[in-house]
């Protein structure tokens, strides 16, 4: 399976999620910048976690808005598989390419720990290695994180099985309502999550609770 | 030269945990009744030319595609 990470200015997981993605797919993923056009043809598209363009407006508002994103939107509309972890998911629900918006933590502060994470639908291309209702651990950075949808998209992505990661055990970090911690578009190809899988891979990390996401999209898991 | 002033608030039912720091900061330095601070941001554009009412249809997609997320935001422009 073939890969691209996007590359933004501020980002600051890239490496993380380029090694993650080399080291379960047996080869270095394509990195694409913020001015490409194009992205080369590839089975996942992933967007790191960082602060692009030190999160001006908003978080991911100005990377939503960049030439690379209008080619991950056209090559997500073609069935690609796309990943945005942490400021990728920003991003991508700033792009219109997932419903919903992440606003400041409702603590105001910066969550840095480990929490735990429900696969509240393992039926996905992306979780399809996990159990249904799996408890897993995996950490979280973030300032904004805390998930908001109207009434209406609630209900829709509730009812539609499209909240595919919730915050466990009393975990949540950043306020998100009904703990939602991951979302996936109607299709099945566009994940966006706020937690960081990539980097709960190998036992250098203590642990490998991230690893089967990858392995999963990567068609690679049992 | 035509100068707006746009106006981005959070929509009424969104929790606006900044508004609410700022609220109890404003307790905290003693000032009294203060109810309610809702935060949000002002943007003072300057359009070049003087056609006014393409710088206001202008505003609002600036608005509607970048400048606010109407998800949980509303805006307001103002030319003057």
């Amino acid at each position: 399976m073939k890969s691209a990470v996007v590359l933004l200015p501020g980002l600051n997981r890239d490496r993380d999620m380029i090694a993650a993605l080399t080291k379960i797919s047996g080869q270095p993923p394509v990195t694409v910048w913020q001015t490409d056009t194009e992205i080369p043809d590839v089975d996942l598209i992933a967007i790191p976690g960082g602060f692009s363009f030190g999160d001006y407006l908003r978080c991911g508002a100005i990377a939503a808005r960049s030439p690379v994103m209008r080619a991950v939107a056209e090559k997500a509309a073609q069935g690609v598989m796309v990943l945005g972890v942490c400021n990728g998911f920003q991003i991508l629900l700033e792009a219109g390419m997932l419903p919903g918006v992440l606003m400041r933590n409702a603590s105001l502060r910066f969550v840095c720990r480990e929490i735990k994470l429900q696969v509240a639908n393992a039926n996905t291309a992306f979780t399809r290695g996990y159990r249904q209702h799996q408890i897993i651990r995996c950490p979280v950075a973030h300032h904004d994180g805390n998930y908001f949808a109207d009434a209406e998209t609630l209900a829709r992505i509730e009812g539609e099985g499209q909240v595919v990661f919730r915050y466990a055990e009393g975990t949540n970090p950043n306020g998100s309502i009904n703990d939602i911690a991951g979302i996936i578009n109607d299709r099945g190809n566009v994940l966006g999550l706020m937690p960081h899988p990539e980097n709960l891979i190998e036992a250098a990390h203590g642990g490998t609770d991230g690893r089967l996401l990858f392995e999963s999209v990567l068609g690679m898991a049992a | 030269m035509i100068k707006a002033r746009v106006t981005v608030t959070l929509k009424n039912g969104v929790l606006d945990p900044q508004g609410k720091a700022i609220e109890h900061a404003l307790a905290g330095l003693g000032f009294e009744g203060v109810s309610s601070v809702r935060q949000g941001k002002v943007f003072d554009i300057e359009i070049a030319g003087d056609d006014r009412q393409k710088a206001q249809t202008d505003l609002e997609a600036m608005c509607e595609k970048l400048l606010a997320n109407t998800v949980i935001e509303n805006y307001s422009v103002a030319i003057s």
